[in-house]
């Protein structure tokens, strides 16, 4: 990786980062934080749903592991802010490891895997509803208390920079890994896993290589919404909401892409608002509009937008061509 | 512990409860065994017939086991234009589209019906939801024995349709190679849409059989989409014998470990057995290896 390959995300990145700063209201702001955690989530589903083609339907696990373990922390072991939530990506990255382990190592994919994923999500969401350290069904609430070292800030413009800030991370290291061999070897697994196996590449290792990080970006989404709404429960946290959204804005915005799953959460977020706006206060609808929205990218455009903005003309350096796979499992 | 009655009550009840997820198991094993895909939008499905079972009731003031006679062929319309003209075309076949596909349309349908009748959850009052039959020294649950009884009958219906008529020589001919029952002169996309609608008016049954004892609300389906999947891999993937027999186990484990550990503690238990044959033997108990 070469110090000009990080040129395209750090432009978006301080792009984004001056957003707050140009007069939005405070809803404005808090859909730009909520597009910035959903664009995170979906940035870890693509590393291994979009670059490995391995979809998962249970990525509310890595979520949610971040997100509680950042408000447990905090609340019942006393630590900071910011130590919670590195140890909330270590602990989704780790919950990761462990599904992958189980599931790669009894050789599960296509259906098999997605399905697994979203059992594991719903074991997890059915026993943190139940269990005393998540507070069970009542949930579990933060302390508001503003500083820098709560990561907690007044001015809600800096928590959405750090939003961004993530986001800008996670931008990079999917940028290394199209770089790295690792990329390569992912990819060449995704494209047909016994020729990889053939041509050397430790099938098994890659995966887990994969899900490992794939994980720990989305759980540093979780650790996010729980340090910006200060409030969880099993449903917020386990619940398929997430696994759905993160799934639905990389597919929409292009599998496999570095910028698709930024631009997928912008847009259906965005196109969301807006449903919301012209249809009044019908719970529901935009999640109908996402639904077709994604049926209509699988069927007409499996590149996604990014996909589509490249076949106009628009030239992405790096970008990978790419469609759904599908292994029969 | 408990009396030995209760047990043996609590285990016929599951084995009953069994029998309806039998029914919406049956359903995806059998699009499963034909087409090899994994339809996600099942659970919706069971949605929309529960939705219309109540819509019958409460409309047109019809007994729930009797709508049958239009929720069905109802839904097995719905199946047919679902994978005709929705899921066939836009997934062109592919495995991973067609599951994002199945996810999608559940995703519309459910939240659709969220906009139309909001989150409250309805039921049926009707006079013999808390009837019982007595069988010696045991009380069972009218509906329950109404469920165990129809779902066998479906099941025998079901296998009569595959074995015994054209249709259902067609729809094992194009399991059993596609190509080949192309070259014959099976039109594959009808077979394919059939197949679905076939599944799809198992849910009608299953829906009828529900309502007079469970509620409905936009929801419902995803909870026993689960369920249904967890069937069809411990019965094995298309195997119709297995999920009639993961089925009834099911009921039995779940009636079992609620009473045991109690409501909520119970699903993790299907979960938990979904995940573990998964990952020991994914091919079910009746399922052949790949």
């Amino acid at each position: 990786m070469t110090p000009r390959d990080l040129a395209a995300p750090a432009a978006v990145t301080l792009a984004l980062c001056v957003t707050p700063f140009v007069g939005l209201d405070g809803a404005m702001l808090n859909l730009l934080i909520f597009m910035m955690i959903i664009a995170l989530a979906a940035q870890g589903w693509n590393i291994l749903g979009g670059f490995g083609g391995l979809a998962s339907f249970g990525h509310a696990a890595f979520f949610g592991t971040g997100a509680y373990a950042t408000a447990i922390l905090q609340t019942k072991a006393g630590l900071g802010a910011w130590p919670s939530l590195l140890l909330g990506v270590a602990l989704g990255a780790a919950v990761g490891a462990f599904i992958g382990f189980l599931s790669f190592r009894s050789g599960l994919r296509g259906s098999y895997f997605a399905l697994i994923t979203l059992a594991f999500a719903e074991v997890l969401r059915i026993a943190s509803n139940s269990a005393e350290i998540t507070g069970g069904a009542a949930g579990i609430l933060v302390r508001l208390d503003y500083g820098f070292w709560n990561m907690q800030f007044e001015d809600r413009r800096w928590f959405a920079v750090l939003a961004v800030i993530c986001v800008g991370l996670s931008l990079a290291l999917v940028r290394w890994m199209e770089r790295a061999r690792f990329g390569a070897r992912l990819i060449a697994v995704r494209e047909n896993e016994e020729a990889a196996r053939a041509l050397g590449v430790d099938v098994f290792r890659v995966k887990m290589g994969a899900i490992t990080l794939s994980a720990g970006v989305t759980a540093l989404a979780g650790c996010l919404y729980a340090q910006n709404f200060l409030f969880l429960d099993a449903q917020v946290a386990y619940g398929s909401w997430i696994s759905i959204e993160a799934l639905f804005a990389a597919i929409v915005g292009g599998l496999g892409t570095l910028f698709g799953p930024l631009i997928g959460a912008v847009v259906l977020l965005g196109v969301g608002e807006i449903t919301k706006a012209v249809v009044g206060g019908v719970p529901g609808v935009d999640l109908v509009v996402f639904g077709v929205l994604l049926i209509l990218t699988v069927a007409f455009a499996p590149g996604g937008l990014a996909g589509l903005a490249e076949r106009l003309g628009f030239k992405r350096p790096g970008a990978k061509r790419i469609g759904l796979k599908g292994g029969r499992a | 512990m408990y009396s030995p009655l209760i047990v043996a009550e609590a285990l016929l009840n599951g084995l009953m409860l069994g029998a309806v997820y039998a029914l919406v198991a049956l359903g995806l094993t059998l699009v499963y065994g034909v087409l090899h895909i994994v339809n996600f939008a099942h659970g919706a499905f069971l949605t929309v017939a529960m939705f219309g079972v109540w819509l019958a009731w409460s409309q047109l003031g019809m007994d729930p086991y009797l709508s049958m006679i239009l929720i069905v062929p109802a839904m097995a319309a719905l199946g047919y234009a679902a994978q005709r003209w929705i899921i066939g075309p836009a997934s062109r076949g592919a495995d991973n589209s067609i599951l994002l596909v199945t996810l999608g349309l559940s995703i519309i349908i459910q939240n659709g019906l969220l906009a139309l009748f909001s989150s409250d959850t309805r039921t049926i009052d009707t006079d013999y939801a808390f009837q019982v039959v007595e069988l010696g020294p045991l009380l069972l649950s009218f509906p329950r024995v109404v469920g165990l009884g129809a779902a066998l009958v479906t099941a025998v219906v079901l296998w009569v349709i595959l074995n015994r008529t054209d249709v259902g020589r067609a729809i094992r001919a194009v399991a059993r190679e596609k190509l080949g029952a192309s070259l014959v002169g099976i039109d594959v996309g009808h077979i394919y849409a059939v197949t679905f609608a076939i599944g799809s008016a198992c849910l009608g049954v299953a829906a009828a059989l529900l309502m007079p004892v469970f509620y409905v609300e936009p929801n419902t389906g995803a909870a026993f989409v689960l369920v249904a999947f967890t069937i069809v891999v411990l019965g094995g993937m298309g195997s119709v014998v297995g999920a009639l027999v993961g089925g009834l186990l099911i009921g039995v484990v779940e009636s079992a470990s609620s009473l045991w550990f109690g409501d909520s503690l119970g699903q993790i238990g299907i979960f938990l057995i979904f995940i573990a044959v998964l990952l020991i033997r994914p091919t079910g108990l009746f399922g052949a290896r790949q």
